[in-house]
Protein backbone atom coordinates (compact mmCIF):
# COMPACT_ATOMS: atom_id res chain seq x y z
CA UNK A 1 0.00 0.00 0.00
CA UNK A 2 1.08 3.07 -1.29
CA UNK A 3 0.29 6.55 0.89
CA UNK A 4 0.67 10.14 0.20
CA UNK A 5 -0.33 13.39 1.91
CA UNK A 6 -1.71 16.58 1.76
CA UNK A 7 -1.53 19.37 4.83
CA UNK A 8 -4.32 21.87 5.87
CA UNK A 9 -3.66 24.85 7.70
CA UNK A 10 -4.51 28.34 8.23
CA UNK A 11 -5.80 30.02 11.37
CA UNK A 12 -8.22 28.91 14.21
CA UNK A 13 -12.26 28.01 13.09
CA UNK A 14 -10.91 28.98 9.52
CA UNK A 15 -12.82 25.52 8.60
CA UNK A 16 -9.73 22.74 8.39
CA UNK A 17 -11.59 20.26 10.50
CA UNK A 18 -14.64 20.81 8.42
CA UNK A 19 -12.96 20.94 5.43
CA UNK A 20 -11.36 17.41 6.35
CA UNK A 21 -14.43 16.21 7.52
CA UNK A 22 -16.55 17.18 4.16
CA UNK A 23 -14.14 14.57 1.88
CA UNK A 24 -12.74 12.15 4.43
CA UNK A 25 -14.35 8.64 4.37
CA UNK A 26 -13.30 8.12 7.93
CA UNK A 27 -14.29 9.89 10.85
CA UNK A 28 -11.82 12.97 11.55
CA UNK A 29 -9.94 11.50 14.53
CA UNK A 30 -9.47 14.56 16.00
CA UNK A 31 -9.53 15.20 19.77
CA UNK A 32 -11.87 17.45 20.86
CA UNK A 33 -10.90 19.09 24.37
CA UNK A 34 -12.24 22.01 25.88
CA UNK A 35 -9.28 24.74 26.26
CA UNK A 36 -9.12 27.42 28.35
CA UNK A 37 -7.32 30.41 26.24
CA UNK A 38 -10.46 32.82 26.75
CA UNK A 39 -10.87 34.32 23.07
CA UNK A 40 -10.36 31.39 21.40
CA UNK A 41 -13.12 29.90 23.77
CA UNK A 42 -15.72 33.08 22.19
CA UNK A 43 -15.08 31.41 19.04
CA UNK A 44 -15.66 27.97 19.51
CA UNK A 45 -16.37 25.94 22.23
CA UNK A 46 -13.78 22.74 21.82
CA UNK A 47 -10.65 23.11 19.51
CA UNK A 48 -8.70 20.55 18.53
CA UNK A 49 -5.29 19.59 19.89
CA UNK A 50 -4.68 16.08 18.12
CA UNK A 51 -4.39 16.42 14.52
CA UNK A 52 -7.42 16.24 12.28
CA UNK A 53 -6.63 13.18 9.78
CA UNK A 54 -8.39 12.16 7.21
CA UNK A 55 -8.44 9.46 4.33
CA UNK A 56 -9.68 9.23 0.96
CA UNK A 57 -8.60 5.54 -0.39
CA UNK A 58 -8.01 6.16 -4.17
CA UNK A 59 -7.51 2.57 -5.30
CA UNK A 60 -6.38 -0.86 -3.73
CA UNK A 61 -2.59 0.38 -3.85
CA UNK A 62 -3.27 4.10 -2.96
CA UNK A 63 -4.04 5.68 -0.03
CA UNK A 64 -4.35 9.77 0.23
CA UNK A 65 -4.33 11.19 4.21
CA UNK A 66 -5.30 14.61 4.61
CA UNK A 67 -4.13 16.21 7.85
CA UNK A 68 -4.93 19.30 9.36
CA UNK A 69 -2.94 21.45 11.43
CA UNK A 70 -3.07 22.83 14.70
CA UNK A 71 -4.09 26.91 14.24
CA UNK A 72 -3.02 28.04 17.65
CA UNK A 73 1.12 29.44 17.55
CA UNK A 74 1.86 26.77 20.69
CA UNK A 75 1.61 24.15 18.05
CA UNK A 76 3.38 25.14 15.89
CA UNK A 77 6.24 22.75 16.12
CA UNK A 78 3.89 20.34 14.50
CA UNK A 79 3.90 22.27 11.17
CA UNK A 80 7.29 21.39 10.39
CA UNK A 81 7.27 17.66 11.39
CA UNK A 82 3.74 17.75 9.05
CA UNK A 83 5.10 19.52 6.03
CA UNK A 84 7.22 16.61 5.44
CA UNK A 85 7.04 15.00 1.84
CA UNK A 86 3.53 16.25 2.02
CA UNK A 87 2.36 16.45 -1.81
CA UNK A 88 0.70 20.07 -1.02
CA UNK A 89 -0.62 22.19 0.98
CA UNK A 90 -3.79 23.95 1.60
CA UNK A 91 -4.44 27.14 3.21
CA UNK A 92 -7.80 27.63 4.88
CA UNK A 93 -8.74 31.10 5.73
CA UNK A 94 -12.28 32.25 7.00
CA UNK A 95 -13.41 35.04 4.55
CA UNK A 96 -15.95 36.76 7.00
CA UNK A 97 -12.98 37.19 9.55
CA UNK A 98 -10.60 40.03 8.20
CA UNK A 99 -8.71 40.17 12.21
CA UNK A 100 -7.36 36.50 10.79
CA UNK A 101 -5.87 37.31 7.58
CA UNK A 102 -2.83 38.52 9.01
CA UNK A 103 -2.25 35.68 10.71
CA UNK A 104 -3.14 33.23 7.84
CA UNK A 105 -0.49 35.12 5.82
CA UNK A 106 2.18 34.26 8.43
CA UNK A 107 1.42 30.57 8.23
CA UNK A 108 1.20 30.58 4.54
CA UNK A 109 5.08 32.14 4.88
CA UNK A 110 5.96 30.31 7.33
CA UNK A 111 4.98 26.72 5.37
CA UNK A 112 6.52 28.10 2.72
CA UNK A 113 9.50 28.20 4.20
CA UNK A 114 9.62 24.89 5.53
CA UNK A 115 8.55 23.45 2.07
CA UNK A 116 8.53 25.24 -1.21
CA UNK A 117 5.55 22.33 -2.17
CA UNK A 118 2.97 23.67 -4.84
CA UNK A 119 -0.12 25.23 -2.13
CA UNK A 120 -3.64 26.63 -3.32
CA UNK A 121 -5.36 28.98 -0.88
CA UNK A 122 -8.73 28.54 0.04
CA UNK A 123 -11.02 31.52 0.56
CA UNK A 124 -13.62 29.77 2.88
CA UNK A 125 -17.17 30.86 4.34
CA UNK A 126 -18.20 32.14 1.09
CA UNK A 127 -21.48 31.49 1.94
CA UNK A 128 -21.11 33.77 4.78
CA UNK A 129 -23.21 37.52 4.52
CA UNK A 130 -20.08 39.20 6.07
CA UNK A 131 -17.49 36.94 3.35
CA UNK A 132 -14.95 39.05 2.06
CA UNK A 133 -14.39 39.05 -2.40
CA UNK A 134 -12.08 37.71 -3.41
CA UNK A 135 -10.10 40.16 -4.90
CA UNK A 136 -10.03 42.31 -1.91
CA UNK A 137 -9.26 39.26 0.25
CA UNK A 138 -5.83 38.43 -2.66
CA UNK A 139 -5.06 41.94 -2.18
CA UNK A 140 -5.20 41.88 1.69
CA UNK A 141 -3.44 39.00 1.57
CA UNK A 142 -0.46 39.79 -0.93
CA UNK A 143 -0.71 37.07 -2.78
CA UNK A 144 0.67 36.55 -6.20
CA UNK A 145 -1.53 36.66 -9.29
CA UNK A 146 -0.55 33.45 -9.79
CA UNK A 147 -1.47 31.76 -6.77
CA UNK A 148 -4.53 30.39 -6.72
CA UNK A 149 -7.33 31.68 -4.41
CA UNK A 150 -10.21 29.78 -4.50
CA UNK A 151 -13.67 30.18 -3.45
CA UNK A 152 -14.59 27.35 -1.12
CA UNK A 153 -17.40 26.60 1.34
CA UNK A 154 -16.24 23.79 3.82
CA UNK A 155 -18.96 22.52 4.07
CA UNK A 156 -19.97 21.41 0.78
CA UNK A 157 -18.50 18.48 -1.00
CA UNK A 158 -18.53 19.59 -4.24
CA UNK A 159 -16.38 22.86 -3.35
CA UNK A 160 -13.98 21.04 -0.94
CA UNK A 161 -13.62 18.77 -4.12
CA UNK A 162 -12.78 21.04 -6.76
CA UNK A 163 -9.82 22.80 -4.24
CA UNK A 164 -8.20 19.46 -3.53
CA UNK A 165 -8.29 19.07 -7.88
CA UNK A 166 -7.06 22.64 -8.52
CA UNK A 167 -4.38 21.64 -5.67
CA UNK A 168 -3.61 18.40 -7.68
CA UNK A 169 -3.88 20.43 -11.45
CA UNK A 170 -1.05 22.48 -9.84
CA UNK A 171 1.19 19.65 -8.12
CA UNK A 172 0.87 18.32 -12.11
CA UNK A 173 1.88 21.05 -13.74
CA UNK A 174 4.90 21.52 -11.53
CA UNK A 175 5.75 18.13 -12.61
CA UNK A 176 5.20 18.80 -16.12
CA UNK A 177 7.31 22.46 -15.87
CA UNK A 178 10.11 20.32 -14.11
CA UNK A 179 10.60 17.23 -16.40
CA UNK B 1 -19.90 40.60 0.05
CA UNK B 2 -18.71 42.50 2.14
CA UNK B 3 -15.35 45.04 2.55
CA UNK B 4 -15.47 45.84 6.40
CA UNK B 5 -13.48 45.21 9.30
CA UNK B 6 -11.70 47.28 12.38
CA UNK B 7 -8.81 49.66 12.21
CA UNK B 8 -7.19 47.68 14.71
CA UNK B 9 -6.94 44.97 11.70
CA UNK B 10 -6.34 47.50 8.65
CA UNK B 11 -4.22 50.32 8.82
CA UNK B 12 -5.73 53.39 6.44
CA UNK B 13 -2.73 52.95 3.89
CA UNK B 14 -3.66 49.58 3.65
CA UNK B 15 -7.44 50.36 3.02
CA UNK B 16 -6.71 52.91 0.61
CA UNK B 17 -4.45 50.23 -1.15
CA UNK B 18 -7.51 47.70 -1.45
CA UNK B 19 -9.16 50.61 -3.02
CA UNK B 20 -6.52 51.31 -5.25
CA UNK B 21 -5.53 47.93 -6.17
CA UNK B 22 -9.33 46.94 -7.08
CA UNK B 23 -10.49 50.57 -8.81
CA UNK B 24 -12.90 50.89 -6.55
CA UNK B 25 -15.89 52.72 -6.80
CA UNK B 26 -17.77 53.74 -3.81
CA UNK B 27 -17.47 54.91 -0.37
CA UNK B 28 -15.23 53.90 2.48
CA UNK B 29 -17.02 54.89 5.82
CA UNK B 30 -15.61 54.72 9.07
CA UNK B 31 -17.03 55.11 12.67
CA UNK B 32 -14.31 56.02 14.63
CA UNK B 33 -14.62 56.56 18.81
CA UNK B 34 -15.78 60.50 18.15
CA UNK B 35 -16.63 61.13 14.35
CA UNK B 36 -18.01 59.50 11.22
CA UNK B 37 -15.79 59.79 8.39
CA UNK B 38 -16.49 58.84 4.97
CA UNK B 39 -14.39 58.85 1.57
CA UNK B 40 -15.71 58.24 -1.52
CA UNK B 41 -13.42 56.82 -4.67
CA UNK B 42 -14.20 56.63 -8.50
CA UNK B 43 -12.18 53.97 -10.06
CA UNK B 44 -9.82 53.64 -7.01
CA UNK B 45 -9.06 57.36 -7.21
CA UNK B 46 -10.04 59.89 -4.21
CA UNK B 47 -13.42 61.90 -4.66
CA UNK B 48 -14.53 63.49 -1.73
CA UNK B 49 -14.00 63.08 1.73
CA UNK B 50 -15.41 64.54 5.05
CA UNK B 51 -15.43 63.71 8.72
CA UNK B 52 -18.49 64.28 10.92
CA UNK B 53 -21.17 66.79 10.07
CA UNK B 54 -17.96 69.46 10.12
CA UNK B 55 -18.56 72.50 7.58
CA UNK B 56 -17.68 70.67 4.76
CA UNK B 57 -19.39 73.23 1.89
CA UNK B 58 -17.17 74.98 -0.90
CA UNK B 59 -17.55 78.58 0.48
CA UNK B 60 -16.22 76.87 3.73
CA UNK B 61 -13.35 75.13 1.70
CA UNK B 62 -12.39 78.44 -0.48
CA UNK B 63 -12.37 80.28 2.44
CA UNK B 64 -10.50 77.50 4.51
CA UNK B 65 -8.01 78.04 1.33
CA UNK B 66 -7.85 81.45 1.43
CA UNK B 67 -9.77 82.01 -2.00
CA UNK B 68 -12.20 84.09 -0.20
CA UNK B 69 -12.17 86.50 2.43
CA UNK B 70 -14.00 86.58 5.46
CA UNK B 71 -16.39 89.20 3.95
CA UNK B 72 -16.75 87.45 0.93
CA UNK B 73 -17.55 83.82 2.94
CA UNK B 74 -19.92 86.01 5.49
CA UNK B 75 -22.25 86.95 2.22
CA UNK B 76 -22.19 83.78 0.90
CA UNK B 77 -23.39 82.09 3.89
CA UNK B 78 -25.81 84.47 4.74
CA UNK B 79 -27.34 85.45 1.04
CA UNK B 80 -26.52 81.78 -0.76
CA UNK B 81 -27.54 79.54 1.35
CA UNK B 82 -29.88 77.79 -1.16
CA UNK B 83 -27.29 77.42 -3.51
CA UNK B 84 -25.20 74.25 -4.46
CA UNK B 85 -21.53 73.83 -4.65
CA UNK B 86 -21.46 72.94 -8.01
CA UNK B 87 -23.74 76.20 -8.90
CA UNK B 88 -21.90 78.36 -6.69
CA UNK B 89 -18.30 77.53 -8.00
CA UNK B 90 -19.72 78.08 -11.49
CA UNK B 91 -20.54 81.64 -10.49
CA UNK B 92 -17.20 82.26 -8.82
CA UNK B 93 -15.60 81.07 -12.29
CA UNK B 94 -18.01 82.78 -13.93
CA UNK B 95 -17.30 86.25 -12.40
CA UNK B 96 -13.67 85.63 -12.80
CA UNK B 97 -13.17 85.22 -9.07
CA UNK B 98 -11.54 82.06 -9.39
CA UNK B 99 -10.46 79.20 -12.25
CA UNK B 100 -12.47 76.11 -12.31
CA UNK B 101 -8.14 75.36 -11.67
CA UNK B 102 -7.87 76.93 -8.05
CA UNK B 103 -11.38 75.35 -7.01
CA UNK B 104 -10.35 71.87 -7.53
CA UNK B 105 -6.69 72.54 -6.09
CA UNK B 106 -8.84 73.60 -2.53
CA UNK B 107 -11.04 70.96 -2.70
CA UNK B 108 -7.70 68.31 -3.03
CA UNK B 109 -6.15 70.03 -0.61
CA UNK B 110 -9.00 69.72 2.07
CA UNK B 111 -9.99 66.25 0.69
CA UNK B 112 -6.30 65.22 1.29
CA UNK B 113 -6.05 66.37 4.59
CA UNK B 114 -9.49 65.11 5.90
CA UNK B 115 -7.49 61.36 4.60
CA UNK B 116 -4.48 62.66 6.51
CA UNK B 117 -6.25 63.55 9.41
CA UNK B 118 -7.71 59.93 9.57
CA UNK B 119 -3.97 58.29 9.54
CA UNK B 120 -3.91 59.12 13.45
CA UNK B 121 -7.34 56.58 14.16
CA UNK B 122 -6.48 53.45 15.30
CA UNK B 123 -9.96 52.60 16.20
CA UNK B 124 -13.01 51.83 14.77
CA UNK B 125 -14.91 50.27 12.46
CA UNK B 126 -14.84 50.47 8.88
CA UNK B 127 -17.42 49.15 5.75
CA UNK B 128 -17.19 50.05 2.23
CA UNK B 129 -20.24 50.73 0.54
CA UNK B 130 -20.58 50.41 -3.19
CA UNK B 131 -23.49 52.42 -3.62
CA UNK B 132 -23.05 55.38 -1.95
CA UNK B 133 -21.40 58.09 -3.24
CA UNK B 134 -21.41 62.03 -2.34
CA UNK B 135 -24.33 64.22 -2.61
CA UNK B 136 -25.29 64.91 -5.97
CA UNK B 137 -24.65 68.96 -5.85
CA UNK B 138 -21.26 68.51 -4.27
CA UNK B 139 -17.98 68.94 -6.51
CA UNK B 140 -15.52 65.36 -6.96
CA UNK B 141 -12.12 65.81 -7.09
CA UNK B 142 -9.95 62.92 -8.91
CA UNK B 143 -7.15 62.53 -7.08
CA UNK B 144 -4.52 59.14 -7.47
CA UNK B 145 -4.21 57.56 -3.82
CA UNK B 146 -0.52 57.00 -4.15
CA UNK B 147 1.22 59.84 -2.75
CA UNK B 148 -1.46 59.67 0.33
CA UNK B 149 -0.52 55.91 0.49
CA UNK B 150 3.02 56.56 0.74
CA UNK B 151 2.39 59.16 2.89
CA UNK B 152 0.45 57.43 5.42
CA UNK B 153 2.97 54.43 4.69
CA UNK B 154 6.26 57.09 6.45
CA UNK B 155 3.70 57.32 9.31
CA UNK B 156 3.69 53.87 10.08
CA UNK B 157 6.30 53.67 13.00
CA UNK B 158 5.56 50.02 14.73
CA UNK B 159 8.40 48.00 14.06
CA UNK B 160 6.29 44.99 14.62
CA UNK B 161 4.33 45.97 12.28
CA UNK B 162 6.80 46.68 9.65
CA UNK B 163 8.57 43.06 10.28
CA UNK B 164 5.17 41.04 9.90
CA UNK B 165 4.96 43.35 6.01
CA UNK B 166 8.19 42.32 5.23
CA UNK B 167 9.36 39.03 7.33
CA UNK B 168 12.63 38.57 5.33
CA UNK B 169 14.83 40.96 3.70
CA UNK B 170 16.60 37.92 1.57
CA UNK B 171 13.43 38.36 -0.87
CA UNK B 172 13.77 40.67 -4.26
CA UNK B 173 11.80 43.56 -5.74
CA UNK B 174 10.36 44.21 -8.96
CA UNK B 175 7.57 47.11 -10.15
CA UNK B 176 4.45 45.64 -10.60
CA UNK B 177 3.15 45.89 -13.99
CA UNK B 178 -0.30 47.14 -12.82
CA UNK B 179 -2.36 49.72 -15.14
CA UNK B 180 -1.97 53.27 -13.93
CA UNK B 181 0.81 52.42 -11.57
CA UNK B 182 3.31 55.27 -12.24
CA UNK B 183 6.47 56.26 -10.36
CA UNK B 184 6.88 59.30 -11.99
CA UNK B 185 3.12 60.83 -10.73
CA UNK B 186 4.56 60.20 -7.27
CA UNK B 187 6.32 62.26 -4.63
CA UNK B 188 9.17 60.70 -3.18
CA UNK B 189 12.01 61.83 -1.10
CA UNK B 190 15.47 61.32 -1.88
CA UNK B 191 15.73 58.24 -0.08
CA UNK B 192 12.98 56.74 -1.38
CA UNK B 193 14.42 57.16 -4.94
CA UNK B 194 17.75 55.75 -4.13
CA UNK B 195 16.04 52.64 -3.11
CA UNK B 196 13.83 52.65 -6.54
CA UNK B 197 17.05 52.92 -8.34
CA UNK B 198 18.42 49.88 -7.18
CA UNK B 199 14.72 47.44 -7.38
CA UNK B 200 15.25 44.35 -9.68
CA UNK B 201 14.68 40.60 -8.92
CA UNK B 202 18.51 40.52 -8.88
CA UNK B 203 18.88 42.57 -5.75
CA UNK B 204 17.68 41.49 -2.42
CA UNK B 205 16.01 43.84 0.24
CA UNK B 206 19.07 43.68 2.06
CA UNK B 207 21.29 44.26 -0.45
CA UNK B 208 19.64 47.65 -1.34
CA UNK B 209 19.65 48.29 2.07
CA UNK B 210 23.57 47.82 1.98
CA UNK B 211 23.82 50.12 -0.76
CA UNK B 212 21.54 52.89 0.56
CA UNK B 213 23.01 52.70 3.92
CA UNK B 214 19.20 52.26 5.78
CA UNK B 215 19.08 49.97 8.94
CA UNK B 216 16.59 47.09 8.46
CA UNK B 217 13.95 49.65 9.90
CA UNK B 218 14.44 52.20 7.11
CA UNK B 219 14.56 50.00 4.17
CA UNK B 220 11.40 48.28 5.22
CA UNK B 221 9.46 51.39 6.11
CA UNK B 222 9.98 52.96 2.27
CA UNK B 223 9.32 49.50 0.97
CA UNK B 224 6.30 49.08 2.63
CA UNK B 225 5.48 52.19 1.60
CA UNK B 226 6.42 51.51 -2.50
CA UNK B 227 4.46 48.12 -2.08
CA UNK B 228 1.28 49.93 -0.53
CA UNK B 229 1.08 52.24 -2.97
CA UNK B 230 1.11 49.34 -5.86
CA UNK B 231 4.54 50.21 -7.16
CA UNK B 232 6.21 47.38 -6.44
CA UNK B 233 6.10 43.79 -5.34
CA UNK B 234 8.24 41.43 -3.18
CA UNK B 235 9.35 38.80 -5.61
CA UNK B 236 12.07 35.54 -5.20
CA UNK B 237 15.42 36.92 -5.91
CA UNK B 238 16.21 35.69 -9.28
CA UNK B 239 18.03 32.31 -9.69
CA UNK B 240 16.80 31.44 -6.31
CA UNK B 241 13.97 29.72 -7.75
CA UNK B 242 13.70 26.18 -5.83
CA UNK B 243 12.27 23.08 -7.61
CA UNK B 244 8.59 22.54 -6.39
CA UNK B 245 8.21 19.10 -6.78
CA UNK B 246 10.54 16.29 -4.71
CA UNK B 247 10.91 12.69 -4.37
CA UNK B 248 10.08 12.54 -0.86
CA UNK B 249 6.81 13.89 -1.84
CA UNK B 250 5.76 10.43 -3.71
CA UNK B 251 6.11 6.48 -2.30
CA UNK B 252 8.03 5.98 -5.90
CA UNK B 253 11.24 7.32 -7.08
CA UNK B 254 10.10 7.26 -10.67
CA UNK B 255 9.28 10.08 -12.60
CA UNK B 256 6.40 8.27 -15.06
CA UNK B 257 4.85 6.70 -11.85
CA UNK B 258 4.85 9.57 -9.75
CA UNK B 259 2.55 11.35 -12.97
CA UNK B 260 0.40 8.68 -12.64
CA UNK B 261 -0.35 8.96 -9.13
CA UNK B 262 -1.32 12.26 -9.29
CA UNK B 263 -3.53 11.45 -12.07
CA UNK B 264 -5.30 8.70 -10.35
CA UNK B 265 -5.96 11.15 -7.52
CA UNK B 266 -7.61 13.36 -10.04
CA UNK B 267 -10.02 11.21 -10.86
CA UNK B 268 -10.93 9.33 -7.68
CA UNK B 269 -11.77 12.96 -6.17
CA UNK B 270 -13.47 13.74 -9.62
CA UNK B 271 -15.54 11.08 -8.78
CA UNK B 272 -16.18 11.32 -5.27
N1 LIG C 1 -20.96 28.91 7.17
C1 LIG C 1 -19.88 28.16 7.13
N2 LIG C 1 -19.37 27.66 8.27
C2 LIG C 1 -18.25 26.92 8.21
C3 LIG C 1 -17.61 26.65 6.99
N3 LIG C 1 -16.51 25.90 7.25
C4 LIG C 1 -16.48 25.71 8.58
N4 LIG C 1 -17.52 26.31 9.18
C5 LIG C 1 -17.82 26.39 10.62
O1 LIG C 1 -16.80 27.15 11.23
C6 LIG C 1 -16.48 26.65 12.51
C7 LIG C 1 -15.01 26.32 12.62
O2 LIG C 1 -14.69 25.28 11.71
P1 LIG C 1 -13.56 24.20 12.05
O3 LIG C 1 -13.53 23.24 10.91
O4 LIG C 1 -13.77 23.62 13.39
O5 LIG C 1 -12.28 25.14 12.07
P2 LIG C 1 -10.75 24.77 12.38
O6 LIG C 1 -10.42 25.38 13.70
O7 LIG C 1 -9.97 25.41 11.29
O8 LIG C 1 -10.63 23.27 12.38
C8 LIG C 1 -17.36 25.41 12.70
O9 LIG C 1 -18.50 25.79 13.43
C9 LIG C 1 -17.74 25.03 11.28
O10 LIG C 1 -18.97 24.38 11.22
C10 LIG C 1 -18.19 27.20 5.79
O11 LIG C 1 -17.69 27.04 4.67
N5 LIG C 1 -19.30 27.95 5.93
MG1 LIG D 1 -10.01 22.03 13.86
Amino acid sequence: MQTVKMVVTGPFSSGKTQFIGSVSEIDVVATERKISGEGEKQVKDATTVAMDFGRITVDEDLVLYLFGTPGQKRFDFMWEILSEGMLGFIVMIDSSRPETFREARSILQTFRAYAPTPYVVAANKQDMEDAWELEDMRNALRLDPNVKLLPCVATDLKSVKSVLLELLYSILAEMEAGA
Amino acid sequence: MALNGNLRDFTITQLLNLINLASKTGTLIIEGPRETAEISFREGKLAYAMIGEKNNNLAGILYGAKKLSASQYRAIQQRAGHVSDKELGLLLINAGYMTQQDILEALQKKFSSVVRQLFTWVEGFFRFDKQKMPPEDRINVRLDLENLIIEGSRQLREWEQLQDEIPSLEMALKFTDRPGADLKNVNLSVEEWRVVSYITPKNKISQIAKATKMDDMEIRRVIYGLIQAGLVEITKPEGAVKPMIKDNMFPTQDKAEQKSLVNRLINRISSI
